[in-house]
C-alpha cells in the first residue's frame, strides 16, 4: 500500500527528469512541504487530508512552475552537478524554513476512522491505508490519462523525446518545461497529502524520500511512469518484508542495496527507456 | 577563534579532497562523507581496541578509504556510470555505510564510539592526545601539504591529462590518454586524502557517531567550500572553507539570542544558490580576474 | 616527427541498428604515402575513420598498423601506437592554451612536461601558429583552431596521421598554407597521410592516391587522374565542384 504512494512520489520524480532533464535533488523536500501544509490545513480548517490533497497539489503545482520558470532555468546549460547542487540549496532551504516555521517535532494527523479497518475474507486492513492506496491509484490514473490524451501531455513528451524537434515544430517549450515541473509537483504534493495519513511528519523527513523516490525511479526506470509505479510497489513491498525478515531498521540498508546493484546492472531500470 | 580557525582548515583540507575527484576528474561525489567516516572509525577504532596509535592507524585508514574509492570508481567505470547516476552511487554508498555502522557493536553502533578523552594539558603528539593548539598546527600542515601536493599535480603530466579529460573525454582519449587508469588515479589520492582527514577529525572531537560522520548532509557541507571557492581551481576549495565557515559561525552567534532553528541552514542554501545561477566557476576565478591575476596557472576554467 | 608506417584495411564493416554504414571496405595505404578518402556526405567515411582509431569496432574485418592488428584496441592505445586523428568538428581542450592542448600530444612519449611544451613550440612554429601559444582556444580563429587541432595530433609524433576535412571552411590561401605543410611534413619525415576531403583543389595537390566511397562501400581508386575519368565516381559526384 504505501508502495502505491511511493509511487505516485516518484512519478513526479520520473516526469520532470523524463523532460527537464533536471535530477530534482529538492523532491524529499517538497513533498514534506505539501504534508505540512496538509497538516495546516487539517489544523486550522478540519480539513481531511484525502480531500485536501487537490487543494495542496495544486498550491505546489504553482510553486513548481514558478521554481522552474524563474531559478531552475537559468542554470540548464550548466554542468550536470552545478544543476544538482542548485537542487540540493533548494531542498536545504526548505529544510530550514520547515523548521522555523514547524520547529523540529514530528507531527500528524488523526482522522475518525484512524482505527477503523476493513475485513476482506481473513485478511484486516487498515480503512486509512485502502483510501490511502486508492487516492493513490486514481491520482496516478489522472496522471497517465492527462500524458496520453490531452494536448497538453503529449506536447510535453514530444519536449522530452525530442527537445530540437520540439523547438522546430513551435512548442512553447519554456512553458512546457514549467508545466512539467508543476506537474511533478504537484504529484508530490498529492503524494504528501496522502502520506500524512500514514505516518507523521517533521522537517528532516526529506532527505530519506528524496532518496527512496530516486531508488524507486532508478528501478522503475527513469523517464518511465509506469516504471515509477512499479517500481515503488516493488519497493515499498520489499521494505515491508524486509522489514518482517530481517530487523526493521535494515529495511532502509536494503533499499540503498538494491539500488546500488541496480544502478551496475541495469541503469535503464526495469521499464527504462535504453538511450540515457 | 582558535576553534573556528581550526574548523576552517579543517574543511579546506577535505575540501581540497573532494577537489581532486570532481575538478581534476569530473567526478561528482555526494557521498564523500564515507571516506571521512571509514578514516575516522578504523583509526578510532584501532586505537580504542587495539592501543593502536593515530600515525600507525592513518595507513589502515589510507588502504580502506583507497579499497572503498577504487570499489566505487570500479564500479562507475565498468558499467558507464557518469554524472548524476554516479553522484547518486555515492550516496548510497555512503548510507549503506551509515545503516551498517550502525548495527555494528563494536564499533560502538548509534550509541558512538569514544576516544579516552585526552588531557587538554600534555601535547602527546604520538597519540593525538593534547590541546586544540596542537591539533591546529597538525590540521594546518595537512592543509599546506595539501594545497601543496595539488600544485605539483596540476604543473605535471598527471595535471595536464586530468584537465583534458575534464575538457572532452573523447578527445583526450584520441590524444593518447587512458581515461579509466587517470580517472582511477584521481580517485585513489582523493579518496586517501579524504580518509586522512578521517583520521583527524575522530582525534580532534574524540567521538563518532554514524549520523552525524556519514550522512549526506555532512557531505554536503564538505563540498560547500569548494563549490562556492571554484571547483577545478587550486585556492578554490581554500578561500570558500575561509569564507564559509567564518560567517556560519557568526551566524550561529547572532541569531543565538532568536531561539531560530535553521537559520544556518537557510543561509548555506542560499549561498551555494547564488553561487550557482550568479558566479558557477565560483569566488576564486572571480576574484583571480578582478584583482587581474590572470595567470590561469591554477586550473581555472577561462 | 618519426618514420611513417603503413595502413592495412582489410574488409570492414560496420552496422549502426540495421543501417548498414560501411561495407566491406579495403584499402592499403603504403607507408609515406597520401591517400584520400573521397565521397558523398553520409558515405561512410568518418566512420571508418573512427574504426581505424578506435572508437568504434568493426563488425568484420581486420586493420592493421604495419601489419599489426589494430581492432580491439582503445583509442588511446592506437594514438600510442602511432595514428593521430583529428575531428572533423574540432575539439580542442578549451581550459587549456594553445600550448598546452599541444603538449598534450606531446605528453604521449614523454613524461617531462617542459619537454613537452618545447616540442609543442617546435610544432606550433611549423603550423604558424607559434603567436598564439599563449592564446585560449575561444579567442583563435576557426582556421587556426583547425591548425591547433592538426598540431596536437602531430604532437604525438604519429606514423600515420587521419585528417578529418581539416580544410572545410578555409579561404584557399589557407588551403594552400595547409597542404604546403604536409607536403613538407611527408616529403620531409614520410609521414603516412590519409585524408578525408570534400575540397577537391587539397585532395589533387596532396595526394597521389584516391579511394572513393559511396553508401559505405568502395566504388573506385586510383590515381587523381584515374579517378576523375571513372564514369561511376563522375555519376555519384554530378554537381560538385570541378577541379580548378
Amino acid at each position: 500500500m504505501t508502495g502505491l504512494i511511493y509511487g505516485l512520489s516518484a512519478l513526479g520524480l520520473s516526469v520532470i527528469f523524463g523532460v527537464v532533464r533536471i535530477v530534482n535533488f529538492a523532491h524529499g523536500e517538497i513533498m514534506v512541504v505539501g504534508m505540512f501544509g496538509t497538516l495546516v490545513l487539517f489544523r486550522q480548517f478540519g480539513v481531511d487530508p484525502l480531500l485536501a490533497m487537490p487543494f495542496i497539489a495544486i498550491i505546489l503545482f504553482g510553486f513548481g512552475y514558478l521554481l522552474q520558470d524563474w531559478v531552475i532555468r537559468r542554470v540548464a546549460h550548466l554542468a550536470d552537478h552545478m544543476q544538482f547542487l542548485l537542487m540540493a540549496a533548494v531542498a536545504v532551504m526548505l529544510i530550514a524554513v520547515c523548521l522555523m516555521v514547524f520547529k523540529g517535532d514530528a507531527q500528524g494527523v488523526r482522522v475518525r476512522y484512524a482505527l477503523d479497518s476493513f475485513a476482506i475474507g481473513s485478511l484486516i486492513v487498515d480503512k486509512v491505508k485502502v483510501y490511502a492506496g486508492v487516492a493513490a491509484l486514481i491520482t496516478s490514473g489522472a496522471l497517465f490519462a492527462f500524458f496520453r490524451y490531452t494536448d497538453s501531455g503529449k506536447a510535453i513528451r514530444a519536449c522530452g523525446d525530442n527537445y530540437v524537434g520540439a523547438l522546430v515544430v513551435g512548442l512553447n517549450v519554456r512553458r512546457m518545461f514549467a508545466l512539467t515541473f508543476g506537474i511533478g509537483c504537484a504529484c508530490l504534493g498529492a503524494a504528501g497529502a496522502i502520506m500524512l495519513l500514514l505516518i507523521d511528519v517533521h522537517p528532516y523527513l526529506g532527505p530519506a524520500y528524496t532518496l527512496l523516490a530516486f531508488t524507486i525511479v532508478i528501478v522503475g526506470g527513469m523517464g518511465s511512469l509506469p516504471g515509477a509505479l512499479l517500481g515503488g510497489v516493488l519497493i515499498g513491498t520489499s521494505e515491508a518484508l524486509a522489514g518482517i525478515i530481517l530487523q526493521p531498521s535494515l529495511k532502509t540498508a536494503f533499499s540503498f542495496g538494491l539500488l546500488i546493484l541496480v544502478l551496475l546492472f541495469r541503469p535503464q531500470g526495469l521499464l527504462g527507456r535504453a538511450s540515457r | 577563534m582558535l576553534s573556528v580557525l581550526i574548523i576552517v582548515l579543517y574543511f579546506a583540507y577535505v575540501g581540497q579532497a573532494w577537489n581532486v575527484m570532481i575538478g581534476f576528474a569530473g567526478l561528482l561525489s555526494l557521498g564523500h562523507a564515507l571516506f571521512v567516516g571509514i578514516g575516522a572509525y578504523a583509526s578510532a577504532a584501532l586505537f580504542v581496541h587495539f592501543g593502536v596509535g593515530p600515525w600507525l592507524g592513518v595507513f589502515v585508514a589510507i588502504a580502506l578509504s583507497v579499497l572503498v574509492g577504487c570499489l566505487i570508481g570500479y564500479l562507475g567505470f565498468r558499467f558507464s556510470i557518469g554524472g548524476v547516476y554516479f553522484a547518486l552511487l555515492t550516496i548510497a554508498f555512503a548510507e549503506f555505510t551509515l545503516i551498517v555502522i550502525d548495527h555494528t557493536r563494536w564499533l560502538g553502533s548509534t550509541e558512538g564510539l569514544f576516544l579516552p578523552v585526552s588531557n587538554r594539558e600534555t601535547v602527546d603528539l604520538l597519540n593525538l592526545r593534547g590541546s586544540p593548539v596542537m591539533f591546529y598546527y597538525v590540521i594546518l600542515a595537512m592543509a599546506a601539504s595539501a594545497l601543496v601536493l595539488c600544485r605539483v599535480l596540476l604543473n605535471s603530466r598527471l595535471g595536464y591529462y586530468w584537465r583534458a579529460i575534464r575538457e572532452d573525454q573523447d578527445a583526450a582519449e584520441a590524444s593518447g590518454i587512458h581515461l579509466f587508469r587517470y580517472k582511477m588515479i584521481a580517485i585513489v589520492i582523493s579518496s586517501g586524502l579524504t580518509g586522512i582527514g578521517g583520521v583527524w577529525y575522530a582525534f580532534y572531537y574524540n567521538n563518532l557517531f554514524p549520523e552525524t560522520t556519514f550522512s549526506t548532509g555532512k557531505s554536503i557541507e564538505l563540498i560547500l567550500g569548494t563549490v562556492v571557492g571554484g571547483v577545478g581551481t587550486l585556492f578554490g576549495p581554500i578561500i570558500g572553507a575561509f569564507l564559509l565557515t567564518p560567517l556560519g559561525e557568526t551566524l550561529t552567534v547572532l541569531t543565538a539570542g532568536f531561539k531560530i532553528d535553521g537559520i544556518k541552514q537557510f543561509f548555506w542554501g542560499v549561498c551555494v544558490a547564488v553561487i550557482v545561477l550568479f558566479r558557477p566557476s565560483g569566488v576564486w576565478p572571480w576574484m583571480s580576474t578582478l584583482l587581474k591575476l590572470d595567470g590561469r596557472r591554477d586550473g581555472a576554467k577561462p | 616527427m618519426s618514420g611513417a608506417a603503413s595502413l592495412s584495411v582489410r574488409g570492414i564493416s560496420k552496422r549502426f541498428r540495421g543501417l548498414a554504414a560501411v561495407s566491406d571496405v579495403s584499402f592499403d595505404v603504403s607507408a609515406g604515402a597520401i591517400y584520400a578518402l573521397i565521397g558523398p556526405n553520409g558515405a561512410g567515411k568518418t566512420t571508418i575513420f573512427n574504426m581505424i582509431a578506435g572508437v568504434f569496432r568493426p563488425d568484420s574485418g581486420t586493420i592493421l598498423l604495419d601489419g599489426a592488428p589494430l581492432v580491439g584496441k582503445r583509442p588511446d592505445q592506437i594514438c600510442r601506437a602511432g595514428v593521430g586523428r583529428t575531428f572533423q568538428l574540432v575539439r580542442p581542450f578549451q581550459a587549456l592554451t594553445v600550448e598546452e592542448n599541444v603538449a598534450i600530444g606531446a605528453l604521449t612519449w614523454t613524461d617531462d612536461v617542459k619537454e613537452a611544451r618545447d616540442y609543442a613550440g617546435i610544432v606550433l612554429k611549423l603550423l604558424g601558429l607559434d603567436d598564439k601559444r599563449l592564446s585560449y582556444p575561444d579567442r583563435i580563429t576557426l582556421p587556426d583552431r583547425k591548425c591547433l587541432e592538426v598540431a596536437r595530433a602531430l604532437a604525438t609524433k604519429p606514423k600515420v596521421l587521419l585528417l578529418d576535412e581539416v580544410m572545410a571552411g578555409l579561404r584557399p590561401t589557407e588551403t594552400d598554407r595547409m597542404v604546403g605543410v604536409f607536403r613538407k611534413l611527408n616529403e620531409g619525415t614520410g609521414l603516412t597521410i590519409l585524408l578525408i576531403e570534400h575540397v577537391m583543389r587539397a585532395v589533387m595537390a596532396l595526394s597521389r592516391h584516391i579511394v572513393v566511397v559511396n553508401y559505405g562501400k568502395v566504388i573506385a581508386e586510383g590515381t587523381p587522374e584515374q579517378v576523375t575519368r571513372d564514369p561511376d565516381v563522375l555519376a555519384c559526384y554530378l554537381g560538385v565542384e570541378a577541379v580548378e
